[in-house]
């Protein structure tokens, strides 16, 4: 009797050998026949991984994308049917290819691939009206804690991942080497990511850890620009309560 | 909640298509002829966005089968009792005229390996399945339908026939049948047997559903011809035939058109579905 441990531990592993007691249906070795299950797979993952990283597929290109995808995929099959969660730690597995070391920002850019997944999926939820912050007073602003779409997401990285992004996939400016920090708001479907100005990063992580409006905003710094800042997260129904 | 889909308890005879996110504004503006969508469970179990909110729209003006490729009936071990729960919130959600899984398995040991793999067909894998659909059937609170796979190869050790195994199921759980005719024609081209003979032993009584897809074409290592279940492309006329054959035995039922890789516009996936459409007249008349 073939196990299924048996069946899958060959699915992976194509050095391994074919199964026996799997048969063409007249007794002779299934041989290429159990190849279509190997190829099924490995494809069916590979493209799950193309469609979910279209950055990395872009930056590296599409066959050395594969290469790599399925050393990743022989490594991390998913543990999850839900496929569009495969591939969370792909990042980090980018971060460990040697072949790659020359490309260092290659994993925080595959970070927002992920993101922009998590976001397409998540939860759908209401941005309050403008005018009910406009109507606080300045007291009651300053001690407001902010609740957030679960959409949005922050990643905050060394390098210049938003430009690299931008610059890949949408032909935007070449990036420069400073740092950044990438905000993905989602409107109504479509996420974007946004990168934001210098101290908005600070703010928006003090603020999605509850730090009231006051203080979060003192995080920013002497650059931070805080009309920009509200104005993308309004404009973008990023801001779901108050809380004062 | 999307009330209206009380409205629609089963799946007409009427030509479905497996429905992509990209064929949205089409359907609603023009779906002739097709009278109902199935959709793959797991791309909707995300916590909201577009797929839910495409769902909530279509499904107040269309039946909605919801066809699971996920949850590893045929596996060895437990059922994922997670992802049950996400079938049974997804079913509750919606409330789809049907639900449909596969005879196969996907998940060992924790990985999900994204292929519909094969299981020999004996008195183990029997009790094995039909304790699984028992649960299913349970938690879900529905009959479910269950689909015969594309074979590429057999099992030694397997001591009935997929046909026979499928009506014990059926006798043993009460479960109906999703008949994939192109499924058929593959396995029977693949593994040497008439694929009218494989419909007339199949038990059609239970039929809920017919799938009819596109595959490709390979060969083994003797060079004979193994077609790859690819549904990337039209059905082919053998396959159309079949469908009139078991049609004709079976009396008009909901038949899908699947088309899961390189998707075509609009149009190409209503024309075949108008050939489904034509199938089921030729039946009536």
């Amino acid at each position: 009797m073939i196990s299924q441990s048996v069946f899958r531990a060959s699915l992976l592993n194509p050095s391994a050998p074919i199964p026996e007691g799997l048969t063409d249906g007249h007794d002779r070795p299934a041989g290429r026949r159990y190849g279509v299950y190997r190829n099924n797979v490995t494809v069916s993952l590979r493209e799950a991984l193309v469609a979910g990283f279209p950055s990395i597929v872009s930056l590296i290109g599409r066959e050395n994308f594969d290469h790599v995808a399925r050393a990743y995929l022989r490594q991390s099959p998913p543990v999850s049917p839900l496929m569009m969660h495969y591939g969370a730690d792909f990042p980090a597995f980018l971060a460990t290819v040697e072949q790659l070391a020359p490309l260092p920002y290659l994993s925080d850019v595959a970070r927002i691939d992920v993101a922009m997944r998590q976001s397409y999926h998540a939860a759908d939820s209401f941005g309050i009206d403008p005018a009910s912050l406009q109507a606080l007073d300045e007291d009651t602003l300053l001690n407001t804690r902010f609740g957030f779409a679960p959409s949005m997401i922050l990643l905050r990285s060394a390098r210049p991942i938003g430009s690299i992004w931008h610059y890949t996939l949408r032909g935007g400016e070449k990036p420069t080497g400073n740092p950044e920090d990438v905000l993905i708001l989602r409107a109504e479907f479509d996420p974007e990511p946004f990168i934001l100005g210098p101290g908005a990063g600070d703010v928006v992580e003090a603020l999605q850890g509850g730090m009231p409006f006051g203080p979060a905003i003192e995080t920013g710094g002497p650059g931070f620009d805080l009309g920009a800042l509200l104005g993308l997260l309004l404009s973008h129904s990023a801001i779901t309560n108050l809380n004062n | 909640m999307p009330d209206a889909s009380h409205a629609f308890p089963h799946l007409p005879a009427l030509p479905g298509v497996g429905y992509k996110a990209q064929h949205f504004s089409d359907i609603l503006n023009d779906p002739a002829p097709v009278g109902w969508l199935e959709i793959h469970a797991e791309n909707y179990m995300g916590n909201g966005g577009r797929p839910l909110a495409q769902m909530r729209v279509l499904s107040e003006r269309f039946p909605i089968s919801v066809h699971g490729v996920g949850l590893s009936i045929g596996g060895e071990g437990r059922l994922d009792p997670d992802h049950l729960a996400r079938l049974k919130h997804l079913c509750d959600w919606l409330n789809p005229a049907s639900f449909s899984e596969h005879l196969a398995w996907s998940t060992h040991d924790s990985h999900f390996l994204n292929d519909l793999l094969p299981l020999p067909y004996t008195n183990d894998t029997l009790t094995r399945v039909a304790d699984h659909i028992d649960e299913v059937q349970d938690v879900l609170g529905r009959r479910m339908l269950l689909e015969n796979p594309s074979s590429y190869l057999a099992f030694a050790e397997s001591t009935w026939s997929e046909t026979d195994f499928l009506a014990e199921i059926v006798r043993r759980t009460g479960c109906g049948l999703l008949l994939d005719v192109n499924n058929v024609f593959v396995s029977a081209t693949n593994l040497d047997y008439s694929p009218q003979g494989y419909i007339d032993a199949y038990p059609l009584e239970a039929v809920g559903e017919i799938h009819l897809g596109g595959h490709d074409e390979d060969e083994d290592d003797h060079g004979a011809l193994l077609l790859i279940d690819s549904h990337g492309r039209e059905v082919v006329d053998p396959v159309w035939a079949l469908l009139d054959y078991t049609l004709a035995k079976s009396g008009p039922k909901p038949v899908l058109v699947e088309w899961d890789t390189d998707v075509p516009d609009w149009p190409v996936l209503a024309e075949e579905a108008r050939r489904a459409e034509n199938a089921l007249a030729r039946v009536l008349v």
